[in-house]
């Protein structure tokens, strides 16, 4: 089963934000944005822009008819600079011209007196001040200090992770249409339809019913579109509420990059206690999270570091302490995996660094401390694990020893290229960690043709969500996929919806359509068995386009069923609702059930290290994953293959520069660099593991976007590996590798 | 006027000649099918072809919409995807083997692959595949090397170039694969709705205006001052013929300005000389800009990572420039491209200073040169960047050696067996990138080389004296120590592949 949007991708006839038609009268934005990443605004000046050529109006703060602020989580950000700017890129003016070019021209002409203040860009000078945006956040399981005492070895460290820019290839933008009675139609490149919502509705004033969302689909999220696309969408808002007239912002590139955050970059400090066995007894942890200049989603990205603090360990004592820092940067927010990843890496970190040390190889280390069904995470909740069989499986089809032995051979025979490898286990938990996210609707509509149109609250961004959705409801109305359209997400059709984000937007959405389409077809049935002179419902099924009996086709066929439906008055359409059941946090005392499953996976990276140049190949990644009973293997195989790369470019060529004056400098496709068709692995293959526990997923299926990135942590270690192999030194954990520190190590 | 063919359809302009190709089609033409991604060539969204007439044949070549005015459009066949697309609603075979291999998600960047790979398809075998240089899919594979896709990982995409490629799919250059055809039939008739339009160009000549600035390729200008060059009246020379080719004079080998990288990739002169030329020049950029960026470009860009550069002062090359004011007529109009005052400049010489040339405004430069290598002549290009392609250099390097004639041939065996017969240096020209302000030819350390014996002492001894000669700075493409000791591995580099069997093994250099 294809994407059903793939026919009209390779087309081109797909449309996305910039593709929709312009009602007349159009006026495109441009912003003006600080130049200064801290600093009191004394004045603007726009005098000269709104001279400019085709410059209809220029809009600041004191114009905003609704309250100036964005803050989802922590109201702490304004749409337009008022009294400070808190980084460089912070919007502060908005031109509305007649066309693009004539915006970004007339912006240009917008001057700003800025009086600079201290820029802070490092999250522990940032923590040192006291500069944190929201208390600092703590999970503790058993009793450390006791436990480092009982220990054979204890080692400490620190690591640095830098950010990722999201560099979804569709920029973030825009289009607001004015509706009757002052009301607004806004399309939005956004994850979160209801998020662009509410700051809509902030920004102008306006009650939410008069607001209406429509999202087709988007040109890659990867969760840059998640909080993010609300400040363009409430800026065209604005507009539109001030001139009457529609107003558009298909952001440039380089405004992109400026302007909005990306992965939180984390500065982090370990420690490990292993007993004689390499048993880890006690670990220590305490993250730095850079949050940028403003809350945005940091908060559960920091809470999400300390879920994933013990990635698939089972560790009895732990303590993990995690700080969010303010900083004069955009404000960085959620990239898939959401703070996880960034929490995994510690550990692996400390791993690495206690298998250096032991002179063991780490994946002796990681093998003997996987999470065993029963054991508990730092948070409370006890694990079904698949973390042991997922490696098992892995080692009996992939053969670890022997890549290993690979490796060392072809170093023994070589002087300048050296081969590295690495494991990396990873397990991920499913779930909004903020409980009454994990909530989905779907609306299902039967027409009189027997054609079915769904719209749900999950955002189509190339995952394939809305194949999923559509394969639920033509699997359990029994009718050919083709029967089914799935329709933009509309804030209209589906309220109150949450981001399609967590991995979890098939199994929230797939579980409402579930039960939309199934309420329908219970309905379908009772009228269907007088016809087939059935009796009663049992044995009664839909497939194939037509109702059976007993699992014998009978004549009664889909089309005539529901025609037969309307006509004795019976309800074709259903609105339905899902909770994920059983789940629940208590942050007051950091323990609960916060996730509906996790899902498990073992990766082996190999890489070659090219030591006269510094450059790096991938050789290969091979995975043992966790797809539960996958709906969609094409889609699913997608997810896991680009979710590697995602991860691999975060952990070597993707390096976000920022100076000291808090100016990105990588703010371009020509100095940020992501994985192109060359630089991906050799081989990567995909292992499904097989298990046959019951989870709340659709049809059991495991939610997939996120948890492969995090395979691409075995790249970082497998290039370590390569370099120890050359020299005998022991690289500080600072990632990205780059060619440049691997370089570096190399030699220096 | 600016006339050209827009997929089936004859397009007269009278839009500034500076306006982008990919404004045109999205916003004047409506065809929504070619994306916006970055504006500045580097991920492929807007990729479209550009057909060119050539020797009783259309030339389709893969270029980025987002740098080409419109002027370079004039006399040729653009296709976005709507001009691939079957009629009936069906797919191309591309079209078909991106579906199948599940080559899309978002589907933003898919139409530039497709286009890309489409392209590829159209191409006839290229001599690099035949030689044996990249096997038939990765040739395939490579064709996509300026596309960027932050979904899929690129594995299934892949497998979709694999398909197209394994006979047998592909009859190269016959417009079909698997069976169906890779564009529309409407294509047939392109080559002589091309030469009818090249008759109709010719009688209508336009005069250019002396003075105004020069866009060749554009794939600089338009990613430096797109605003400025959109508006601006030029000098467009891109599809210059007269100044495209590659000739083998005897003693030289001449370069015209226009010719583009791909050009000299395809140059049989070229890969006579360097047997390495594919391997090497998939280092600079990708496919779309080389089929774009023209040599003369790229060194009066005078960029200190300038690829090309870097390679040409390494062949110790000249330059000839012409000044323009000569045939200009009193309204200010000039009469011709090519003017007749002609100085020949070496190339090492050019560079005065960043951005500062050894050339006046009014001069153009219209043809490289270098002596014709002969005896044992070596040559190597190094390049190391964050991402090893579709980047711009940290540093780059290239070395020109003639070698004594006397002795066996050294490659066959390691250096470290051959004491007695160790090469020697006659002539050497070294140069690098990214560690000046200017791409430097390194003329103490090139100069230390001659009459040297190959050896780890001479090795060191040239490494030490580069050090001397470079100043780099740090920025964003690395800092000044990495600068250096990467500038000092490459160096060492250029005698590893020159002079060592199988680098992965043990030498004594």
């Amino acid at each position: 089963m294809k994407n059903i949007d793939s026919h009209s991708h390779v087309r081109g006839e797909s449309v996305y934000l910039d593709d929709i038609p312009l009602v007349e009268g159009t006026l495109f934005a441009c912003v003006f944005d600080s130049p200064i990443a801290h600093g009191k605004l004394i004045g603007v000046d726009t005098t000269e822009a709104e001279k400019s050529e085709g410059v209809h109006r220029v809009i600041l703060a004191t114009d905003l008819i609704g309250e100036n602020q964005i803050g989802g989580i922590v109201p702490d950000e304004p749409l337009l600079a008022e009294s400070e700017v808190h980084f460089q890129g912070m919007p502060i003016a908005v031109v509305l011209a007649e066309s693009e070019e004539l915006g970004r021209k007339a912006a240009k002409k917008i001057t700003a007196e800025i009086e600079p203040l201290p820029i802070v860009t490092d999250p522990r000078i940032a923590a040192a001040n006291g500069d944190l945006i929201v208390p600092p956040k703590k999970f503790m399981l058993g009793d450390l200090n006791t436990a480092f005492g009982t220990c054979e070895y204890v080692f400490e460290g620190r690591t640095e992770q830098n950010g990722q820019e999201h560099l979804y290839i569709e920029t973030q933008g825009a289009y607001s249409v004015p509706t009757e009675n002052s009301g607004l139609r806004v399309y939005s490149s956004t994850q979160g339809p209801t998020a662009v919502q509410r700051a809509v509705c902030r920004v102008t004033g306006l009650p939410m019913h008069q607001v209406e969302i429509d999202v087709q689909r988007l040109g890659g999220g990867f969760g840059g579109k998640e909080d993010q696309a609300n400040a363009w969408a409430a800026i065209c808002a604005v507009g539109t509420q001030l001139t009457k007239r529609p107003v558009k912002y298909a952001l440039h590139r380089m405004e992109d990059m400026r302007m909005t955050g990306k992965r939180h970059p984390y500065s982090s400090d370990y420690k490990i206690g292993l007993d004689k066995d390499l048993k880890i007894l006690a670990y220590e942890a305490t993250f730095y999270q850079n949050a940028g200049a403003s809350a945005d989603l940091s908060p559960p990205v920091l809470e999400r570091t300390l879920f994933h603090c013990s990635n698939s360990y089972f560790i009895p004592n732990v303590t993990a302490t995690a700080y969010s820092c303010r900083t004069n940067l955009p404000p960085n927010t959620a990239f898939r995996g959401f703070g996880g990843p960034q929490g995994m890496f510690v550990i692996e970190s400390a791993i690495a660094k206690a298998a250096e040390e032991l002179g063991v190889p780490a994946s002796e280390i990681q093998r003997r401390n996987l999470i065993d069904n029963g054991d508990e995470f730092p948070y409370g909740q006890i694990a079904e694990s698949d973390a042991i069989t997922s490696w098992e499986q892995g080692d009996a089809k992939f053969d670890f020893a022997a890549l290993q032995i690979e490796a060392d051979d072809f170093n023994a025979g070589s002087k300048y290229f050296k081969k590295g490898v690495a494991m990396i286990p990873v397990c991920f938990g499913i779930s909004f960690t903020k409980t009454p996210m994990n909530q989905a609707h779907s609306l299902v509509h039967v027409y009189t043709d027997g054609s079915v149109a769904v719209s749900t609250g999950a955002v189509e961004m190339g995952q394939g969500v809305n194949t999923k959705i559509a394969q639920v409801a033509a699997k359990v109305f029994g009718v050919p996929i083709e029967a089914v359209k799935v329709h933009t997400t509309n804030t209209l059709r589906i309220a109150n919806t949450s981001p399609t984000a967590a991995s979890a937007a098939a199994d929230l959405n797939g579980r409402a359509t579930q039960s939309a389409c199934e309420a329908i077809r219970n309905r379908l049935l009772d009228v269907a068995v007088p016809l087939i002179e059935a009796g009663t419902p049992e044995g009664v099924t839909l497939t194939d386009g037509y109702v059976h009996l007993h699992g014998v086709r009978t004549s009664l066929d889909w089309a005539t069923l529901i025609m037969t439906a309307h006509l004795e008055r019976v309800n074709l359409s259903e609105h339905a609702h899902y909770a994920t059941p059983g789940i629940n946090f208590d942050w007051t005392i950091a323990k609960g059930h916060p996730f509906a499953y996790h899902v498990y996976g073992t990766a082996v990276v190999g890489v070659t290290v090219d030591c006269l140049r510094g450059r790096y190949e991938v050789d290969y990644v091979k995975c043992c994953h966790d797809f539960g009973m996958s709906m969609n293997s094409a889609v699913d195989n997608g997810q896991i293959e680009g979710g590697i790369v995602q991860g691999i470019g975060w952990m070597t060529m993707e390096e976000v520069v920022y100076d000291a004056e808090g100016k990105l400098r990588s703010n371009a496709l020509s100095t940020y660099k992501v994985p192109d068709i060359h630089s991906i692995p050799k081989e990567i293959a995909i292992l499904p593991l097989e298990t046959d526990r019951e989870n709340l997923a659709v049809f059991n299926s495991k939610a997939v976007g996120e948890p492969p990135l995090m395979y691409g942590i075995g790249a970082y270690f497998a290039i370590r590996n390569a370099i120890k192999a050359f020299r005998n030194c022991s690289p500080e954990i600072d990632a990205p590798f780059t060619p440049e520190k691997v370089l570096m190590n190399l030699y220096s | 006027m600016i006339q050209f063919i827009l997929n089936n359809h004859d397009i007269s302009t009278d839009l500034p000649s500076g306006s982008t190709v990919l404004d045109f089609v999205r916003y004047r033409q409506n065809l929504k099918g070619t994306k916006i991604g970055c504006r500045e060539g580097d991920c492929g969204a807007c990729t479209i072809l550009v057909g060119e007439l050539g020797d009783e044949k259309v030339r389709y070549r893969s270029m980025t919409s987002c740098l080409i005015p419109l002027a370079n459009a004039a006399g040729k066949h653009i296709i976005t995807i709507e001009g691939i697309n079957p009629e009936d609603g069906s797919l191309t075979p591309v079209q078909q083997a991106f579906v199948d291999e599940s080559g899309t998600q978002c589907g933003f960047c898919t139409v530039g692959f497709v286009m890309s790979l489409t392209g590829h398809c159209l191409e006839s075998v290229s001599p690099h595949v035949s030689k044996g240089s990249v096997s038939p899919a990765g040739a395939a594979i490579s064709a996509m090397d300026g596309n960027i896709c932050r979904c899929t990982g690129y594995k299934s995409i892949e497998r979709a170039a694999r398909l197209l490629s394994e006979p047998p799919a592909s009859a190269g250059g016959q417009n079909v694969a698997n069976g169906s055809r890779i564009v529309p039939e409407y294509f047939d008739d392109i080559c002589s709705r091309l030469s009818q339009l090249a008759k109709r160009l010719r009688l209508d000549q336009p005069i250019t205006r002396a003075f105004l600035p020069i866009v060749a390729g554009g794939t600089d200008a338009y990613v430096q001052k797109p605003e400025f060059f959109a508006e601006v009246e030029a000098t467009h020379l891109f599809y210059n013929d007269e100044l495209r080719s590659v000739r083998d004079l005897g003693d030289y080998i001449e370069i015209g300005a226009s010719a583009t990288v791909t050009d000299l990739l395809e140059s049989p002169v070229m890969n006579a000389i360097f047997p390495d030329l594919y391997k090497h020049l998939k280092l600079v950029s990708s496919t779309p800009i080389r089929n774009m960026a023209t040599i003369a470009g790229n060194l009066v860009n005078a960029s200190p990572i300038g690829d090309m550069t870097v390679w040409f002062l390494a062949l110790d090359a000249s330059i000839l420039v012409s000044g323009r004011s000569a045939s200009v007529n009193e309204r200010g109009d000039r009469t011709a491209n090519i003017p007749d005052v002609v100085r020949e400049i070496p190339l090492a010489d050019f560079y005065l200073g960043y951005k500062r040339l050894a050339k006046t405004d009014d001069e153009i430069v219209t043809a490289i040169r270098f002596k014709q290598p002969f005896g044992d002549f070596r040559f190597n290009f190094e390049k190391v960047c964050k991402r090893t392609y579709l980047d711009i250099a940290s540093v780059n390097t290239a070395i020109s050696l003639k070698l004594y004639d006397a002795g066996p041939p050294v490659p066959a065996v390691l250096l470290s067996e051959v004491e007695a017969t160790k090469p020697r240096i006659q002539t050497a020209h070294v140069s690098a990138g990214g560690v000046s302000p200017i791409p430097l030819y390194l003329r103490k350390t090139s100069a230390f080389l001659m009459d040297k014996e190959i050896s780890e002492e001479t090795i060191n001894l040239a490494a030490e004296i580069m050090q001397d000669e470079i100043s780099p700075i740090s920025d964003v493409r690395g800092s000044e120590d990495y600068k250096r000791l990467l500038l000092g591995q490459l160096f060492r580099a250029h005698f590893v592949e020159l002079f060592a069997t199988d680098p992965t093994e043990e030498i004594s250099l």
